[in-house]
């Protein structure tokens, strides 16, 4: 690389971000109605245990048929009122966008991603003034040795990546930004 | 016991000011020490720094892990178009049927990679407070006026050349609880898409010369002088319109992973 800048610093982002970033179906990554959705669901906690209400978690992942290069449509608007008129039930973006509800919890319905066994996730909240990535391993799609991040981890940091099926096409998945003194704290990631 | 009708609110005990100046000072010097010895620069925040009272029980204490694969998923991110922004919403002001209050201004700039290569067709959105310092939020409970010609979210994709623009009006600074009398400096949040996942930025550009920067954990929380410099847009009178708004100028750069192992991982 002949130039390399130096990177705007983050910011946290606030408390104020839920009439801005949040949209309708943003947790809807999947078209309405596909047999082959799954949940993906949870709850954020910080390091007294207690839920965060103000966490917003965003999801990347590739298409069913392994595809990364997305689709627009995430946050469709009509271009007279400039409402959001949600996605277009066709197109697969990837993208997903979540506001953690009063106790913390998220919920996302999306389709198995091809290609790679996890769905990336990034969190942002008031007080994390830089925000966390991590992933959730979807347990029937991954090969833990098969996959080297999660095989050079110790099987207690190794579980907080997987989540946990919970009925037929839905998993949990906490994310603990702090240990808590009876949870682990989640793996997160950077990349470099 | 209640305040008289007209009186500000009385906040319940919180430490002061000076309490929390000293913090950011000694974390500042230890900084300046660190890099004197030939320590790393930071150019980002650390997640736990005590001044911002948030950050004690919301930083991971175990070190970020890094994922050492070219496939990883997060080196590809979502696409946006014009489907998902509408002509006007990167006009903060003209939401509404009237205009609304405060000093109107462009703010404008390019968001780059860090080869310094334009991060185009990419969504960009802000949100703020408006000229009282006031959020359309319900949880903000400033009593400050509301503004029914403001709301403050706006939102656009970069053009060709990086570059991203808005007409806006200028925030005004607010209180906030992490200590007693704690003011934000103004500012706009900008929230940033690179081509890559891991390359998304949240972030907050501030105003030149605001006196109460020394004063916000938040904008301290930077420790590096010129990375929190960068923080701040370069007032710009060729931006700036006859008649009509002041101009600022604030440019973007995506950290992420570098650049060589980004274009093998896509
Ligand atoms: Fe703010």
């Amino acid at each position: 690389m002949s130039t390399s800048l130096p990177p705007t610093a983050s910011q946290t982002v606030g408390p104020f971000y839920g009439y801005a970033l949040p949209f309708a179906g943003g947790g809807d990554i999947a078209p309405a109605g596909h047999p082959d959705t799954i949940t993906l669901h949870g709850t954020v906690y910080d390091g007294a245990g207690a839920p965060i209400p103000d966490a917003l978690l965003e999801f990347w992942q590739p298409a069913p048929d392994g595809s990364r290069a997305g689709a627009p449509g995430s946050l469709r608007r009509d271009p007279v009122t400039g409402a959001v008129i949600g996605r277009d039930g066709l197109a697969f973006t990837g993208f997903g966008r979540v506001a953690a509800d009063a106790d913390g919890h998220y919920l996302l319905r999306t389709l198995p991603p091809g290609g790679v066994p996890y769905i990336s996730v990034c969190v942002f909240a008031r007080g994390l003034l830089h925000h966390l990535f991590t992933r959730a391993y979807l347990p029937e799609l991954t090969d833990i040795d098969g996959e080297p991040l999660l095989a050079s981890l110790p099987p207690h940091r190794r579980a907080t990546l997987l989540a946990v099926p919970e009925h037929e096409r839905v998993y949990r998945f906490d994310v603990r930004l702090q240990a808590d003194g009876v949870h682990e704290e989640t793996v997160f990631l950077a990349f470099e | 016991m209640t305040n008289p009708p007209g009186t500000p609110p009385q906040p319940p005990r919180l430490e002061t000011q000076q309490t929390i100046s000293a913090e950011i000072a000694e974390i500042r010097d230890a900084y300046g020490k660190a890099v004197a010895e030939g320590g790393p620069r930071r150019d980002h925040p650390d997640r736990d720094y005590p001044p911002y009272r948030s950050s004690v029980l919301r930083h991971p204490k175990h070190a970020l892990v890094v994922p050492r694969d070219p496939e990883a998923a997060e080196l590809t991110g979502p696409v946006f178009g014009v489907t998902d922004v509408t002509e006007l919403d990167n006009d903060l002001t003209r939401q509404h049927l009237g205009e609304p209050l405060g000093e109107r201004m462009l703010v404008t700039g390019r968001v780059l990679d860090r080869a310094g290569r334009p991060v185009r067709g990419q969504l960009v959105e802000i949100w703020q407070a408006n000229a009282s310092g006031r959020y359309a939020h319900q949880r903000d409970q400033h009593p400050a006026p509301l503004d029914p010609n403001f709301t403050g979210v706006g939102r656009c994709l970069t053009d060709d050349d990086g570059r991203y623009s808005f007409v806006t009006i200028k925030p005004g600074p607010y209180p906030w609880r992490n200590h007693n009398n704690a003011w934000r400096p103004a500012h706009i949040h900008f929230s940033l898409f690179g081509t890559a996942f891991a390359q998304r930025l949240v972030t907050q550009m501030y105003f030149p010369g605001d006196p109460l920067f020394d004063f916000d954990p938040i904008m301290q929380a930077v420790t590096d002088d010129s990375a929190r410099r960068r923080l701040v847009a370069d007032y710009d009178h060729n931006l700036s319109t006859h008649e009509w708004s002041l101009g600022y100028r604030w440019d973007i750069v995506l950290d992420g992973p570098a650049a060589t192992w980004m274009e093998e991982g896509r």
